[in-house]
């Protein structure tokens, strides 16, 4: 390491920061964090809500019995067109009281699954929660500004939704996997209420 | 009646036949087979549980040799669901990848990105610019890896003009996530080492063809900052509250030229941690609010102690700071960059002071969900490699164009641009097509 010792324009504290040990510094704070960390939280941070929770909030605590929607080719079909695939799976868990529905999805933003939860009652959605949040980048997915912007949103004719979802700069891809899960969330609560009223 | 029951008796075997003959089989059927055969025992199970119950609440007189029958056929039947609900689940877990040998596969991911653009004006050429790769793997919940890898100019080799660069690859050990760590509500915390991008700009973390305007990258990230910047290190990242996060990193650092045309060259100091020196590191930290959806703050601040790598004595600094504003199909980016470099032949070239910035404004609108989206941009940008001369130095280009997205991953781009370079020198004024896409 070669340092010259008549610079003498940088500040005190960084030139001390460098001289001293860059590396023994960084060890140092990587330390500290880590000697504050034991906390004894136990849970996972990547699960913001758990699943069941979720459910019990979005019926007012009392969680019903959960639903099967059975993913036919022609419903996996329509969703293909939401969200540019099938879903890798032969059927839906959701859950229903009168014309509220709860809805559990799962997405991938960049490189890790976003799992999302999602009510809807009548053609609107309530509210948008992000349960687990797994990538590295977008993190302010998971947070009210921006999950609140979904509350109200409709589903368009041409299946957009009807508000606009401002985006975060560098999570595009978080953000648009939130977009399709919350279309296909309405178009999946239209789908099992208009079943429910043809039978 | 009796045929009724014997003919109910005799579906309800066959359902259970169909049950345990899947898994009787050496080989799997099909998804497609597997999805029919559960479709239509499901739908069997369903309509025979309503026979029997049918029957008995008709009060049809049974044969006690018919009843036990049914009951046990009933029971058969609730095993039969059953097994349809174990046979789905596996179904389904094998869909997603979750088992076995596939677990590899599902903690594992590729992406990529790539882009051909078409110069007009004195560069007249057309180049596939580059080719890029992701592979990422998440060892456990708490340590993935990530890397790029990128073919620039489509032809790489001696004498060819282009390069296969590693622009990342890097470990990350989630702290929070794995130890815990965390002291507030909304914190979390990423140590993170190997060779990455330094988060400094918007463009030089965030360069997918389709998330920004114009077909070649602005030329103050690229001459001032210096976009695409890598450096081989270590450092921490993470969140300090909702939509405040921080990046601190200690890394290998620029090596410039000394003499000739490049000297003191920001950019030409790039050595792509390849046997690069590492005599003189850098600290890089950032600060970014990103707490209203739509809108981005940013301030990067660097500091190298040698920016000659031991040849001369040239402490520098870097000072960069942007918004990134996308609001209801409005856009507005803004960026500046400085340079400070501390040594007397960079002082006596011009080169110890480098500036930039730019502003763009655009605005981003949907055509419809089968055209997709289409957006207007405007860019005004100034930079200067010699601003410490005093001098007419200063290049400006002013670029105006468009982005059609007709997926939001793929975009085609059009723009042109009007060059006015320092001292006097002709610009180039041109226009640029382009097509990308990520992945």
């Amino acid at each position: 390491m070669v340092f010259s010792p008549d610079k003498n324009k940088l500040t005190l504290w960084l030139r001390s920061f460098l001289m001293r040990g860059r590396c023994s510094a960084f060890m140092a704070l990587t330390i500290l964090l880590s000697s504050a960390a034991v906390a004894g939280n136990n849970s996972s941070p990547n699960t913001l809500v758990a699943p069941q929770a979720f459910v019990a909030n979005a019926f007012g605590g009392e969680t019903p019995k959960p639903k099967v929607l059975w993913l036919k080719p022609a419903l996996q079909d329509n969703i293909a067109k939401i969200m540019d695939h099938k879903l890798p799976a032969l059927r839906l868990r959701y859950w229903q009281e009168a014309d509220r529905t709860a809805w559990i999805l799962e997405e991938i933003g960049k490189e890790e699954p976003i799992t999302a939860g999602f009510v809807v009652e009548g053609e609107k959605l309530l509210e948008a929660n992000v349960l687990i949040y797994r990538e590295s980048r977008g993190w302010e997915v998971k947070y009210p500004a921006f999950r609140n912007q979904f509350a109200g949103a409709m589903l368009e004719d041409d299946q957009s939704l009807s508000t606009n979802i401002d985006g975060i700069s560098g999570a595009t891809l978080s953000v648009n996997a939130m977009k399709r899960m919350a279309r296909l969330a309405l178009f999946l609560h239209d789908h099992v209420l208009s079943k429910g009223r043809k039978s | 009646m009796k045929q009724l029951i014997k003919s109910t008796v005799s579906a309800i075997a066959l359902a259970a036949t169909v049950g345990t003959g899947v898994a009787a089989q050496d080989s799997m059927p099909s998804k497609e087979e597997m999805w029919k055969m559960l479709l239509a025992q499901q739908e069997q199970i369903k309509s025979l549980k309503a026979q029997v119950e049918a029957l008995s609440m008709e009060g049809v007189p049974v044969a006690q040799a018919d009843r036990e029958k049914l009951n046990e056929l009933s029971v058969q039947v609730a095993s039969n669901t059953e097994a349809v609900e174990a046979t789905t689940a596996a179904v389904e877990t094998a869909m997603s990848g979750e088992t076995g040998a596939a677990g590899w596969a599902a903690n594992t991911s590729i992406g990529g990105y790539g882009e051909l653009h078409y110069n007009g004006g004195d560069a007249d050429e057309i180049d596939f610019h580059r080719f890029v790769l992701f592979a990422n793997h998440r060892f456990n919940d708490w340590i993935s890896f990530a890397s790029e890898l990128e073919l620039e100019h489509s032809l790489a080799g001696d004498g060819k003009p282009g390069e296969v660069e590693l622009e990342q690859a890097f470990i990350d050990l989630n702290l929070t996530e794995g130890l815990g760590l965390k002291f507030g509500e909304h914190d979390s915390h990423t140590f993170r080492a190997g060779l990455f991008l330094l988060p400094v700009g918007i463009l030089n973390d965030t360069h997918e063809p389709n998330t920004f305007y114009g077909v070649e990258r602005n030329n103050v990230e690229k001459n001032i900052i210096p976009t695409t910047w890598w450096e081989g290190g270590f450092g921490m990242r993470g969140q300090l509250t909702q939509g405040l996060s921080y990046d601190l990193y200690y890394t290998s650092g620029l090596s410039v030229p000394t003499d000739g045309s490049k000297a003191f060259n920001i950019r030409s100091g790039r050595k792509k941690v390849a046997e690069a020196p590492a005599e003189n590191g850098a600290i890089t930290a950032r600060l970014k609010w990103t707490a209203i959806p739509g809108v981005e703050l940013a301030a990067t601040f660097q500091h190298q102690s040698d920016l000659t790598q031991g040849a001369m004595d040239a402490d520098a600094n870097l000072i960069e700071a942007h918004a990134n504003i996308q609001k209801s199909g409005f856009g507005l980016r803004a960026l500046y960059a400085r340079w400070n470099i501390d040594n007397a032949q960079a002082e006596a070239i011009g080169r110890d002071k480098q500036i930039g910035w730019y502003v763009e404004p655009s605005y981003r609108f949907a055509l419809s969900s089968d055209l997709g989206e289409f957006g207007l941009f405007a860019r005004h940008e100034e930079w200067d490699t010699e601003a410490g001369l005093n001098l007419d130095s200063n290049n400006k280009t002013t670029t105006f164009g468009f982005n059609y997205w007709p997926h939001e991953n793929v975009v085609f781009k059009f723009d042109y641009q009007s060059q006015q370079l320092g001292f006097g020198a002709d610009g180039d004024d041109r226009i640029n097509l382009g097509v990308g896409y990520q992945f």
